[in-house]
């Protein structure tokens, strides 16, 4: 536990890649691999979920702390990180321990799940008993479930390339789907054979950043596929040995949540793995997303979820077909292959993503504002010969999307941060006019600078009227241009409409809360698919 | 608050001694307890400190202002009551006002702390009945580790930075924490360079006999020259580009209290956080608090709401003494006495 804590602080404590790459990589060549195998899980963020529940913690801690219900709430409110708290709180240890990281793991964190409290009270006390501050606090946010560390897995990936000389590459694809965390699975991450075996696994997905900027400078528009920009589920359909493997983005094994796409798969010849966007579909067109996301919860769907929200999968790219893995092929012949994979096929379910054909960027200009009333956010830019690659690199695939719609607001609430923003006021709830009144719509964490943050934080500290726990209802005075990539009726929101993405986009000091918009201005920019 | 002391527009007054304490507007007579700009303000007729301090009020306060001195513990009358100051440990020439009318004794704690500190005069208990006290990290999550510990920690971190070539930038605030972690330092390890902020202060430690090693002002470094084995001591608002640019490989800390939460120290993107205070933690709060044997508590400065709950759950008469002028502290990472 020590080694892991250690390394968690150093990979905390910096900004630097190569220091972090550094720690990694001397971590991993000290601890023995049953240890590094879980290492490397939480840090590629597969974290446990929650083990005990939050409120069981706080009273295990309050009562070892002797500190009453509420000071721990005033304590929390001020850090802003239950597992910080709770390792700023609790009394020194009365002993140490030795035990190695898998140990913990295997015999004392996993037993935790489903056993009985006075168990997990005894489990957990006897943990903190035994762990310094730094130990204590990795702990906590692996029994809370809220374990991250600023590592991306192509950084953990890196290091474990760097470490044990196999490519980059290789090691992401042997991370992808599912493996059980043990020393002979860490031994294979790292081996020289490449050939794996397992049929369920993934290729890592090819990620694309935001265009910014004039397209023109992408050179000739021939060189490019235009492919709408879609709003649904980035997915991997794989189907090996007669079996169907759905994986979404984030590497979660999805194939019975979306039973109709395993059923229109499995007419797919063994050997293929497909990439394409998870949509819930119309007529003619996708639905809106939070029709997806009624889905999305769910580990099996009902017959009524299925025909109110039935879901295609858009095709755009082939990865392996009969068994080999085309990755490294133009995109041009990918696309190709698939065009003639998906051509027999019968059931429409999966089908192809279609080409935008726009004979110049300007032409492409034009034909973007039809997003909206498409349901789709915009373009994807493909170069022809591009390879897939790993990860989210710049170059050869852009989303370009549209502009956000914006509408200017009041701040009416604001509630203390978490993490590096934890005891300033960063989050906000925003409202528009109705009438004499204002009807709060959007909350919204981002888009500040840090000496904005100070500025508001400090009018929300004056200017509070009343505090509801930690949230203040402040002088609706502050106005602030909000941006959101889209926005759809809604029964559930008092404002009846929903908005998606809400952010920041800045703060429009020169505007008066009367000067903020109306709700009618903002329903106004529902678009009428029906 | 009490009939001896009273809060008012311009600060804590002592009616019948005519006098105020760190007041925040000009008065007649100030008594202040320490030379923190937030505690020791222009513009009043007379100034009253321990000798200790005097130097640096004169620091601050320029020429011309009228400054009197008192010994810790000398007793002096103003019309009816007895005045006097106690060391508090948190800076040098810190100091608790004493006040004493018939038999009934008053202290006002000004800043201070219990951790050792060979910069200043440790603490004083005092027994009073009422006594009121500062709260700026007056939540239980606030512990501070060894002092020790964390010298040993600064010098490390030193030494590491030494061997990767890089200077070590430590953010202290000027007055009080500067020169304490100055005197913390090992300086065998390499040259010891200070902000001109802080070295204006420096002649006033060592007069007053502090021993502190040799410090060399930063502006006195030519501009070529390798600084890469050097620490620099710098208040927090040397921490930008345009200040630092003398040190293009660097690693920069920051020593506070406050560095205590995680929060702040990402927030403020520093390599390391070094958690020294020279206020209380929880744990002496309470336990200055408990010795006073005060039935009468009021609570300044941070959390005091929270401290003042606590405190009447043990069976103290606490209240929080507001002062208007000082918005609510939580947590802001860089408050100006850390």
């Amino acid at each position: 536990m020590k080694a892991f804590a250690d390394l968690y602080r150093q990979l905390d404590e910096t900004t630097s890649t190569n220091r972090k790459i550094d720690a990694m990589v001397n971590y991993f060549q000290t601890v023995p691999p049953e240890d590094a195998i879980w290492s490397v899980r939480f840090l590629i963020g597969r974290k446990p979920r929650q083990v005990v529940p939050t409120r069981k913690l706080m009273e295990w801690a309050s009562e070892l702390a002797g500190v009453p219900d509420w000071l721990f709430e005033a304590s929390y409110d001020v850090v802003g990180d239950l597992a910080e708290t709770i390792t700023l709180l609790l009394p020194k240890p009365t002993g140490s321990s030795t035990r190695p990281f898998h140990r913990w793991v295997e015999k004392h964190l996993l037993p935790l799940r489903g056993a009985d409290l006075d168990v997990q009270k005894k489990v957990v006390c006897a943990a903190w008993s035994q762990m310094d501050d730094g130990q204590r606090f990795v702990w906590n946010k692996l029994i809370t479930g809220g374990f991250r560390v600023g590592v991306s897995q192509r950084l953990v990936v890196r290091a474990l390339s760097r470490y044990s000389a196999i490519d980059a590459a290789t090691i992401s694809h042997r991370l992808m789907g599912e493996w059980a965390p043990t020393a002979d699975y860490y031994e294979q991450i790292l081996s020289q054979d490449t050939q794996d075996a397992d049929i369920s696994r993934p290729y890592p997905f090819y990620l694309c950043y935001p265009l910014v900027g004039d397209p023109e400078s992408l050179g000739p528009v021939d060189d490019w596929q235009i492919e709408w920009k879609w709003d649904g589920i980035r997915g991997q359909v794989i189907k090996r040995d007669g079996q169907v493997f759905i994986w979404s983005r984030g590497e979660e094994l999805v194939t019975d949540k979306y039973p109709e796409l395993k059923q229109a798969a499995v007419s797919l010849p063994d050997g293929t793995v497909i990439d394409g966007e998870i949509l819930p579909w119309g007529k003619d067109r996708p639905l809106p997303f939070s029709e997806l996301q009624r889905r999305i919860g769910r580990k099996t769907v009902g017959k009524k979820l299925l025909l109110d929200v039935p879901v295609v999968l858009l095709a755009y790219d082939l990865l392996e077909a009969e068994g080999r893995d085309i990755r490294s092929i133009s995109f041009e012949r990918r696309r190709a292959a698939l065009s003639e994979l998906l051509a027999p096929l019968s059931d429409n379910r999966i089908r192809i993503s279609p080409a935008v054909l726009g004979k110049t960027w300007q032409h492409l200009v034009t034909l973007q504002r039809e997003s909206r009333s498409r349901g789709v956010e915009g373009f994807m830019l493909k170069r022809c010969d591009s390879m897939y690659e790993v990860g989210r690199r710049r170059g050869n695939w852009w989303k370009w999307k549209i502009d956000p719609l914006t509408v200017d607001a009041v701040m009416i609430y604001a509630q203390r941060g978490h993490g590096r923003r934890a005891g300033l006021y960063t989050d906000y709830t925003f409202a528009v006019r109705q009438g004499d009144s204002l009807v709060p719509f959007a909350k919204a964490y981002s888009g500040l600078s840090d000496a904005e943050i100070r500025q508001v934080d400090r009018f929300v500290q004056r200017n509070t009227l009343e505090r509801f726990g930690p949230v203040r209802a402040v002088s609706p005075q502050l106005v602030f241009e909000i941006a959101f990539d889209g926005i759809q009726k809604s029964k559930r929101h008092k404002s009846g409409i929903a908005v998606r993405f809400p952010r920041i986009a800045r703060w429009r000091q020169d505007k008066t809360a009367e000067e903020a918009d109306t709700i009618e201005a903002l329903k106004a920019l529902v678009p009428n698919l029906q | 608050m009490d009939d001896i002391i009273q809060m008012t527009q311009k600060g804590l007054y002592c009616t019948e001694g005519d006098f105020y304490i760190d007041p925040w507007q000009p008065v007649k007579k100030a008594v202040i307890t320490h030379a923190h700009a937030d505690h020791a303000r222009w513009g009043s007729q007379s100034y009253l400190c321990a000798c200790e301090g005097k130097n640096i009020l004169r620091a601050r306060l320029g020429n011309h202002a009228a400054i009197e001195t008192l010994n810790y513990g000398e007793l002096k009358r103003v019309n009816g009551v007895v005045l006097s100051l106690h060391p508090a440990g948190h800076i040098l020439g810190s100091a608790q006002v004493r006040i004493e009318r018939f038999g009934q004794v008053v202290v006002v704690s000004g800043d201070y702390k219990t951790a050792p500190d060979p910069t200043c005069t440790p603490l004083e208990p005092l027994r009073c009945h009422v006594f009121i006290t500062e709260s700026t990290f007056g939540l239980p999550i606030f512990h501070w580790p060894d002092t020790e510990d964390v010298f040993s920690d600064i010098n490390a971190w030193w030494r590491r930075n030494q061997e990767e070539g890089r200077t070590s930038i430590l953010f202290a605030y000027a007055l009080g924490k500067a020169q304490r972690i100055i005197a913390g330092l090992d300086a065998n390890i390499g040259p010891i360079l200070t902000h001109g902020a802080i070295e204006n202060f420096n002649p006033c430690y060592r007069n007053a006999g502090v021993n502190l090693p040799p410090t060399l002002h930063v502006g006195k470094v030519e501009d070529k020259q390798d600084l890469t084995k050097a620490l620099v001591i710098a208040p927090p608002s040397a921490d930008n580009p345009n200040w630092m640019r003398k040190f293009p490989n660097r690693a920069r800390a920051f020593a506070s209290g406050w560095m205590r939460i995680r929060g702040n120290r990402r927030r403020r993107s520093v390599d390391r956080g070094f958690v020294i205070s020279d206020h209380s933690d929880w744990d002496g709060l309470v336990q200055t608090i408990s010795a006073t044997a005060a039935e009468k508590i009021g609570v300044t400065h941070g959390y005091a709401a929270e401290m003042a709950r606590w405190l009447r759950g043990k069976g103290y008469q606490a209240e929080v003494i507001s002062s208007d002028l000082r918005e609510e502290k939580a947590n802001t990472g860089g408050a100006a006495t850390s």
